[in-house]
C-alpha cells in the first residue's frame, strides 16, 4: 500500500515510470506493471511486468481511477501500466484553462 | 526542477526563451541551470538572490537554484541601495546575480557573494552539467518573495516546490503548447506573476519572449518581431499598450498574432478593458486573480465571459468585465465578515483562499492561515449569484500604483519629517492610468509653510519617486475615531473629488 498525499511522488517496481499524486489520499494499492510502487526516493526497480500490465505510461499524461479520486501524472515515462490493485488506470483528457501566465 | 526535466525529456529541442531563431532549448535551459548549480553551491550560500532586469539568466537561476536545493529570492532592483542591501542581508550568506550595468550596488557587503549577469551567462556556456543530483523535496522552500505589506517592513513569503507544483499542475497541461505559440513577458521577475509565467511556461512548452523594460511601443514592436501569441500585463500597462494601437490609427496593423493577453495585479479601469476588447476583436482575454501568497492565479475570468459580458445589455451581466472571474478548479474561495463567518452571496467580505498552491508563510511572522488552511488575503470582495468573484481592493489600504504596492505608511512619515507638517495621510484614489493615484492630505502647524511641490519633493527625496503624492491637499483636520484610529474611508469619501472617477 502506498501513502497517497497530493504532491508525493512514486516510482516503479519494474521500469523507469515516476509519477506524482495530484489528486487523492490516504492508503492505496498503487501499482505498475502489476507491482506496488514505492517511495520515489528508493529508485526506479528492475522487475518485470504482470501480464496485461505492461502496455506503458506516457510523459506528462495524467492517470484517473474510474470515479476520479485518484489522478497521477507521469513525471518519468515506462513500460509498466498503472493500476490500483488490478485495476488499470484511464488517460484523463487534457482540459487546458485558458493561460494566464 | 522535475518541470524542467519533463520539458528537456519531452520537447528538448524547442526553444524555451528568447527567439525562435537562435534562441536557448529546453534543453540547452536544463544544462545550464545545472553549471549554475555548481556555481550557486560553492562557499557556504543559503539562497541565489537576483537583484535584476529579466534576461536569460532568470530562468537559468531559478532552475539553478532549485537543482542546487537552495531557495531563489528575485529581488527588486528598483529599490534604493540602502534598501536592497537590507534584505539581501536578510537572506544572507546568498549568492546574487545583478545587473552589469550597476554591478557594484551591493559590494562591500560581508556574505553577499556578487556575480554579475554576464559572468554567470559566461561560466554556464558550454559546461557539461552535473548528473542530476538535486534533492529538494516538495517541502523545501522554492522561491522567497519580499512583499510589501501594511507596516513599512517588508515580510518574506514563502513558496515551497510543492504549492508551485500544485500551481503549474492545477492550471496547466504539459506540452499543451504548439510548437509556434510564443508567450511575451514583460512583468519584472520579482512579481509573482513574473515567476509563474516562467514556470508554467516551460511546463506547457512554450518559448518565452523577455520584455526588460517596458514600454507600450517596444511591447507592440515585439509581438510583432516575433509573433508573440500570448502575453500578460498588469493593468497600467495595457493602458498604455491601448494608447499606443489607438495612436496608430484605425488602419494600424494591429496585433494578428496575439491569441490571448492576460492581465491582472490591480484594479482594470473599465474603459482600458472596452477599449482593448474593440482593438483585439480575434484575441482571447483573461483576468486572473492572484496574491504572491497564493502562487499566483487563484481566480481567473475568460475569453468567453469577457465577450459575453461586454456583448450583454443586462446590468448583472456586464458587471462581470470587473470581476475576477470564477476559482480555479482546485481552488477554494470564500467571503467571510470580521467574525470569520461567510457572509450571503452578494455580501462584500474579506476574501479567502484555500487550496493546495496555496502558501500564506512567511520567513519572519506568523502564517496568515486558519487551522483548517484557509489563507486570509485581507483583500475585500464579494461573489454573485453565478459565482463570480468581485475585488474591491486591500482591507488593509495598500495605494497599488501601477501594480506597486505602496504602503501609505511609509509616505506619511516622510512627510510627518517636514517640520511645517502637523498631520498626514496618504490614500489612493481610482485612476485610469494607474489603477490608483496617490493623494496626500496634508494639515500644518499653525504658522507652518510649506507648498504642494515642496512637500512632494520632500517624499521624493526620502522614498522613491513612484511613492511621490500625485497631489497634495491642504485639510484643516484629518477624521479620527475616538480610539485615535484614522478613518481613510471617511477622508476617501471626502476627497473623491480628487480621484478621476474612473471605477473598475
Amino acid at each position: 500500500m502506498s501513502d497517497l498525499k497530493p504532491g508525493s511522488r512514486f516510482a516503479s517496481s519494474v521500469c523507469s515510470t515516476q509519477v506524482i499524486v495530484v489528486k487523492g489520499a490516504g492508503e492505496v494499492d498503487l501499482r505498475c506493471g502489476g507491482v506496488p510502487m514505492v517511495p520515489a526516493e528508493t529508485g526506479a526497480g528492475d522487475g518485470v511486468s504482470a501480464d496485461g500490465a505492461s502496455d506503458g505510461t506516457l510523459l506528462g499524461k495524467r492517470y484517473v481511477d474510474p470515479d476520479e479520486t485518484v489522478e497521477v501524472l507521469c513525471t518519468r515515462p515506462g513500460d509498466g501500466s498503472l493500476s490500483i490493485g488490478d485495476m488499470l488506470l484511464d488517460l484523463k483528457d487534457a482540459k487546458p484553462l485558458p493561460s494566464s501566465d | 526542477m522535475m518541470l524542467l526535466e519533463m520539458a528537456a525529456e519531452g520537447f528538448g529541442d524547442r526553444v524555451a526563451i528568447g527567439s525562435a531563431d537562435g534562441g536557448l532549448t529546453y534543453r540547452g535551459l536544463f544544462n545550464k541551470a545545472g553549471a549554475a548549480s555548481e556555481r550557486f553551491r560553492s562557499g557556504d550560500n543559503t539562497h541565489v538572490a537576483m537583484a535584476d532586469l529579466s534576461s536569460v539568466a532568470l530562468p537559468i537561476s531559478l532552475f539553478g537554484a532549485a537543482w542546487a536545493g537552495l531557495p531563489f529570492v528575485p529581488l527588486n532592483y528598483r529599490l534604493t541601495d540602502e534598501e536592497l542591501s537590507a534584505l539581501t542581508t536578510r537572506v544572507s550568506p546568498a549568492v546574487v546575480v545583478v545587473d552589469p550595468d550597476d554591478p557594484d550596488r551591493l559590494a562591500g557587503h560581508a556574505g553577499i557573494d556578487v556575480i554579475e549577469r554576464h559572468r554567470l551567462l559566461d561560466l554556464v556556456c558550454g559546461v557539461e552539467p552535473p548528473d542530476p543530483d538535486w534533492t529538494m523535496t516538495g517541502e523545501d522552500t522554492a522561491i522567497v518573495l519580499f512583499t510589501s505589506g501594511t507596516t513599512g517592513q517588508p515580510k518574506a513569503a514563502v513558496l515551497r516546490h510543492r504549492h508551485l507544483v500544485s500551481y503549474v499542475l492545477g492550471s496547466v497541461e504539459f506540452m499543451q503548447a504548439s510548437e509556434d505559440d510564443a508567450a511575451l513577458v514583460s512583468v519584472p521577475p520579482y512579481h509573482v506573476a513574473g515567476i509563474a509565467a516562467i514556470l508554467s511556461n516551460v511546463y506547457a512548452g512554450r518559448r518565452v519572449v523577455q520584455l526588460p523594460t517596458f514600454d507600450a511601443a517596444d511591447w507592440v514592436a515585439l509581438v510583432r518581431a516575433e509573433s508573440v501569441t500570448s502575453a500578460m500585463v498588469v493593468p497600467t500597462m495595457l493602458t498604455r499598450i491601448v494608447g499606443f494601437l489607438d495612436s496608430e490609427g484605425p488602419d494600424g496593423p494591429g496585433l494578428p498574432t496575439l491569441r490571448s493577453l492576460s492581465y491582472g495585479g490591480g484594479r482594470m479601469p473599465l474603459p482600458t478593458i472596452c477599449r482593448a476588447l474593440e482593438l483585439l476583436p480575434t484575441t482571447a482575454f483573461v483576468n486572473a486573480y492572484g496574491l504572491t501568497e497564493t502562487s499566483s492565479t487563484v481566480a481567473l475570468l475568460g475569453p468567453d465571459d469577457h465577450r459575453e459580458a461586454m456583448a450583454s445589455a443586462k446590468p448583472t451581466i456586464r458587471a462581470r468585465l470587473g470581476s475576477a472571474g470564477r476559482p480555479l478548479p482546485a481552488i477554494e474561495i470564500t467571503i467571510r465578515d470580521d467574525l470569520g463567518d461567510e457572509v450571503p452571496i452578494g455580501v462584500p467580505g474579506e476574501i479567502w483562499v484555500r487550496g493546495e498552491q496555496v502558501s500564506g508563510e512567511y520567513r519572519d511572522s506568523p502564517p496568515r492561515l486558519t487551522d483548517d488552511g484557509w489563507f486570509l488575503t485581507h483583500d475585500g470582495g464579494w461573489v454573485d449569484a453565478d459565482g463570480f468573484l468581485h475585488v474591491t481592493g486591500r482591507i488593509d489600504d495598500v495605494i497599488v500604483k501601477g501594480g506597486q504596492n505602496i504602503s501609505p505608511s511609509e509616505i506619511e512619515e516622510s512627510l510627518l519629517g517636514h517640520e511645517a507638517v502637523a498631520d498626514a495621510a496618504a490614500i489612493g484614489l481610482p485612476d485610469r492610468q494607474w489603477g490608483e493615484r496617490i493623494v496626500a492630505a496634508v494639515v500644518l502647524h499653525p504658522g507652518g509653510a510649506a507648498t504642494a511641490d515642496e512637500l512632494r519633493s520632500t517624499v521624493r527625496d526620502r522614498l522613491r519617486s513612484n511613492r511621490t503624492p500625485d497631489h497634495v491637499e491642504f485639510v484643516a483636520a484629518l477624521p479620527y475615531n475616538d480610539t485615535g484610529k484614522l478613518l481613510r474611508r471617511v477622508l476617501r469619501a471626502d476627497l473623491a473629488h480628487l480621484g478621476d472617477g474612473s471605477t473598475a
